[in-house]
């Protein structure tokens, strides 16, 4: 059970009859049991349901039927994409016995190519936050070393795909929340360009960052899963309608030609020095591979932080604004009133950062407040936008590390909320640009935990920027190696 | 104090809200209906569950296009969708799609004529929006709420403050009810609440020389043209009430208020001051794209835009000689507009087919609960049912009979059952209406007119006979005429009307008239 089997590998299996699915499901079980009372990535999973699904896949095979790509392999999606099945809590009292009428556009397309979503992961409130203990219902331990964080918001996702507990799961990333929790596990997270997958269901944080986006083991695993979950929805005004290629089949592209971007800006002060070599590593790596090093400037880079909290905090307060305790989800006990049911509702079921992040988008969208704000966020955004299109025109990709650190202590930036945002510095820029980025393991701490090494490409540019990821994984093996909790199991 | 010197000008803007006609809500696909059990018409979309996203109604943007032509407005070629942001337990996501910077149309105009010339009003605005849901107040304790009518496609139309009075802003009120209805664009159901008004009314006083205005009242909700005279009336009385105190109600020193209308007692109520005014922080929703306008869909709609009731009534007025008033009982439906050309093409004279429409057609509608052209008789026979009466073969009168019996066989000819009272619009409108039915169901008005021996009598000694019995059966009325001046004309009116009837409406009437006038005239 120390095996950590790629979805791409599961799914061949149960193809090809060597493993049943509901063998498979149940051994994800068996591992959920011995290993997650230690990180707590689950926050809900349903076994019966699960075999039962399970069944109804080697059934279907046994009878010959065509199985879809992901058939029998066994999934978790991060709580805030609504399911059917179980609650969708998104991390919140608010929403803590919340059952969707309906499931998200990605778990439709999960289960139509066979996937059996085994249960639901934890997360940072609402996406908020970038180490996953700001949840209502504790924080997730990273599987490397568990008085470290998993990193945030799709953190329960990435520690539940290290950990083996599944093959692959679903994050959501609006500033980075899949990418820096997957540079903190040591697993691939992709978050795709802006319209590329439906946000439909996804329950909403920042809705003009938000992107749903897989956490694999290596980039094929990547690959297939975006495969699946890419294309057009017409319930989401957002979903773009481009085809969907084939990108497993264009993995194989090589490095050779390949010009890769670097910029100051993501190698200044903050950046921890094992991190720098590391990342620099990498880079040198693929220049020997032959692909071009091409130095850019992203002048606006430095003002994504900033510009970011601007907007993702008054889009979130917006969209957080209908979890009013009226409909469904927390209500206070007695309320004197209706104003009093707002006001009490919403203090007693938000946790201290998304009413954190409520005020701070509130202020921004406020008469008087909104053009020195909001509206000046929106034209440093179109800047940035413009900075990545400008290199884009003279690099394929830009490389940069996912995150300044390793990931750091439980507890060390509870206290310090600015310190926490500047986590996602180097990923941020990515969802205010639109632009598609990815980050897998390119090497460990002296301490053993994990280093991300981010690549980011043009909005749609994925199977570029998939087979450049491959082409690196395919001369390293950082990849493979499994945490201790995994491997000790 | 009384003053006598001041001069008062009521100074009055309306927000008119119309509920478009869609199949669909704004941003989803349940359907728009009345009446219907409580969130019965829901999803997850209009009912703002998480993780739920709209999707724009084109046909609503279609609507708000072509009424914006309508009214000559500017259409937007590059639109986008606000959200606007307050806390009340009807409205779901706790904000409204809106359109706030960019509305899809601007700078129209309306006219309004209330006797004294027409009267341009400037329309600032239309956008589209979504409807809030309801909440229905005192149910065991609770106040519940129905989100049927949440997501419901609204337009909302802004005039310039060019109102000058109440009559004036109820007549722009109706003009656009009958603009809209005639457009398709809305039912315009006040009962159902499809069309609502807001107006904003303040005065200016002129008092010794100098100009006070008093603050401006924005009278929320309105939903009968009544109640927007009876509310725009009472709040100028209020105002300028106000201001004799001691002069000091006036703008900037008193706040604007929002207030509400209680038609029982006729008068407008505080709701809240608007200095106080929520703050909406309208910002574009990240979940819808800009909506382009293209050069192809602005004239398709421009294509589909039907003549206009001030056209059409320019037109007969002009073509056919009708009289202005004679036009409007008929141009403001537009199928029983459609069916008044129709029938002048088909060779009806105006002058005659005018008076059928509103004497005779639309008074057995209306019996019936329908319009004229659910009657079911095609042009054609209304047309020639006109020419025999200009041509003299039957009268005005006996054309009552035979378009009563037209309608009679035109519907049940098969013996099922008699025909008037059991018509209901259903039925009406799943009777068949095409051309040959009607040709081989509905009798000619002539050969009617000849089987029901109603042509008319032209022959003075029949006529005589008639006027004998009549005169001898009302010997007051002749003293009357014949002696009293102030009585001669109804006295004589109504001689004539006796001998019409006397005559089962067979007397030409213009002989009847000049024999009575004779035989009164001559015995004096």
């Amino acid at each position: 059970m120390s095996r950590r089997d790629t979805q791409f590998d599961t799914a061949q299996s149960v193809a090809g009859g060597e493993r049943s699915a509901e063998e498979i499901v149940r051994e994800c079980f068996e591992r959920i049991t011995t290993t997650d009372v230690d990180l707590h990535a689950m926050l809900s999973h349903d076994a019966d349901r699960s075999i039962a699904l399970a069944r109804t896949v080697d059934a279907a095979r046994a009878s010959g039927q065509p199985l879809g790509p992901l058939a029998g392999v066994p999934l978790a999606i991060k709580d805030n994409m609504c399911t059917t099945f179980g609650a969708t809590t998104c991390g919140s009292k608010m929403l803590e016995r919340f059952e969707s009428p309906y499931s998200a556009h990605v778990v439709e397309r999960l289960e139509d190519a066979g996937a059996i979503i085994i249960g639901k992961t934890n997360l940072d409130e609402f996406a908020m936050g970038s180490s996953t203990e700001h949840g209502a219902f504790g924080a997730t331990r990273n599987p490397w070393n568990t008085a470290r964080v998993s990193g945030g918001s799709s953190g329960g996702s990435a520690a539940a795909v290290a950990a083996g507990l599944v093959p692959a799961a679903l994050g959501s990333d609006t500033g980075g929340s899949v990418r820096q929790p997957a540079a903190f596990c040591g697993v691939v997270g992709l978050k795709p360009s802006y319209g590329r997958v439906s946000r439909y269901g996804l329950v909403a944080f920042g809705s003009s960052l938000d992107q749903i986006g897989p956490l694999t083991l290596d980039v094929r695993d990547a690959a297939l899963m975006l495969g699946v979950i890419a294309g057009h929805d017409a319930r989401d005004s957002t979903s773009v309608n481009q085809p969907v290629p084939d990108y497993v089949a264009e993995l194989d592209q090589p490095l050779a030609g390949v010009r890769i971007g670097i910029s100051d800006e993501y190698f200044g002060d903050g950046l921890d020095d094992d991190m720098r070599t590391t990342v620099m590593n990498a880079i040198e790596l693929m220049r020997d591979e032959g692909a071009k090093i091409v130095s850019i400037n992203l002048p606006h880079m430095k003002y994504s932080v900033a510009c970011y909290y601007v907007i993702a905090t008054a889009e979130a307060s917006s969209n957080l604004a209908r979890f009013d305790g009226v409909r469904y989800g927390y209500r206070t006990a007695t309320p004197t009133g209706v104003v009093d049911m707002y006001e009490s509702s919403r203090g007693e079921g938000f946790g201290e950062e998304v009413k954190r992040r409520i005020m701070l988008g509130t202020y921004a969208l406020s008469s008087g407040y909104a053009d020195a704000y909001y509206l000046k966020a929106l034209a440093v955004r179109t800047l940035i936008k413009r900075d990545f299109d400008n290199a884009f025109e003279h690099v394929d990709v830009i490389a940069s590390p996912t995150t300044p650190t390793a990931a750091f202590a439980l507890g060390e930036n509870a206290g310090d909320p600015l310190a926490m945002y500047l986590q996602d510095i180097y990923t941020i820029s990515a969802n205010l640009a639109g632009v598609c980025a990815i980050s897998l393991p390119c090497g460990h701490s002296p301490t053993n935990l994990p280093l991300g090494l981010q690549l980011m490409g043009p909005a749609f540019g994925e199977e570029r920027l998939l087979s450049v990821a491959h082409q690196y994984q395919r001369h390293t093996d950082h990849h493979r190696k499994a945490p201790p909790s995994a491997s000790a199991a | 104090m009384v003053d006598a010197q001041i001069a008062v000008r009521p100074i009055i803007g309306l927000e008119i809200h119309v509920q478009l006609l869609t199949r669909s809500k704004m941003f989803c696909g349940c359907p728009v209906r009345f009446d219907d059990p409580p969130n019965s018409l829901v999803c997850p979309v209009c009912m703002g569950l998480p993780g739920a996203l709209p999707v724009i109604n084109r046909r609503a943007v279609e609507l708000t296009i072509l009424t914006g032509l309508a009214f000559g407005g500017t259409i937007a070629t590059h639109t986008k969708w606000d959200r606007k942001s307050y806390y009340y337990p009807d409205l779901p996501k706790n904000y409204q799609i809106s359109q706030f910077d960019l509305p899809l149309v601007s700078n129209g105009h309306l006219d309004v004529d209330v006797g004294h010339g027409e009267h341009r009003v400037r329309i600032r605005r239309a956008h589209l929006e979504e409807d809030a849901g309801k909440n229905v107040h005192d149910v065991g304790g609770h106040t519940l709420v129905d989100l049927n009518r949440a997501g419901t496609p609204l337009l909302e139309i802004v005039t310039e403050p060019d109102l000058r009075s109440a009559e004036e802003a109820c007549a722009l009120c109706t003009g656009l009810h009958r603009l809209v209805t005639y457009l398709g664009v809305s039912e315009g159901n006040m009962k159902k609440g499809q069309m609502r008004f807001e107006p904003n009314v303040n005065v200016a006083i002129e008092h010794d020389g100098v100009e006070y205005r008093t603050p401006i009242s924005e009278i929320k909700n309105l939903n009968s043209f009544r109640a927007a005279r009876d509310a725009i009336d009472f709040e100028i009385d209020r105002q300028v009430a106000a201001w004799h105190e001691d002069h000091s109600y006036v703008l900037g020193s008193a706040p604007n208020e929002n207030r509400g209308f209680d038609a029982d007692r006729g008068v407008t109520e505080f709701q809240r001051d608007k200095e106080a005014a929520q703050d909406y922080r309208y910002f574009p929703d990240p979940d819808l794209v800009p909506v382009n306008v293209s050069d192809a869909m602005l004239n398709e709609i421009r294509q589909s835009l039907p003549e206009l009731p001030d056209a059409r009534t320019a037109r007969w007025v002009k073509d056919h000689s009708l009289s202005v008033e004679d036009a409007a009982t008929v141009v403001g439906h537009r199928a029983t507009a459609d069916l008044f050309d129709a029938v002048i093409s088909a060779g009806g004279p105006p002058a005659i087919v005018i008076k059928q429409f509103v004497n005779v057609w639309l008074s057995h509608a209306k019996q019936r609960g329908v319009t004229i052209g659910d009657l079911g008789i095609d042009p054609e026979r209304m047309a020639e049912l006109a020419q025999i009466v200009a041509d003299g073969t039957i009268s005005k009168t006996a054309a009552d009979r035979v378009a009563e019996i037209m309608l009679a066989r035109n519907r049940f000819d098969a013996g099922t059952e008699d025909a008037s009272d059991t018509v209901t619009p259903s039925v009406a409108r799943t009777l068949p209406t095409t051309k040959a039915n009607n040709a081989a169901r509905c009798p000619s008005p002539l050969a009617l007119a000849k089987e029901l021996r109603l042509l008319q009598v032209r022959d003075t000694a029949a006529t005589d006979v008639w006027i004998d019995e009549v005169f001898a059966a009302n010997e007051q009325a002749v003293q009357d005429a014949m002696t009293n001046p102030k009585k001669r004309k109804a006295a004589a009116g109504f001689l004539r009307g006796q001998v019409m009837k006397k005559s089962q409406g067979k007397a030409d009437p213009k002989l009847v008239g000049e024999l009575i006038d004779k035989r009164l005239t001559g015995s004096a």
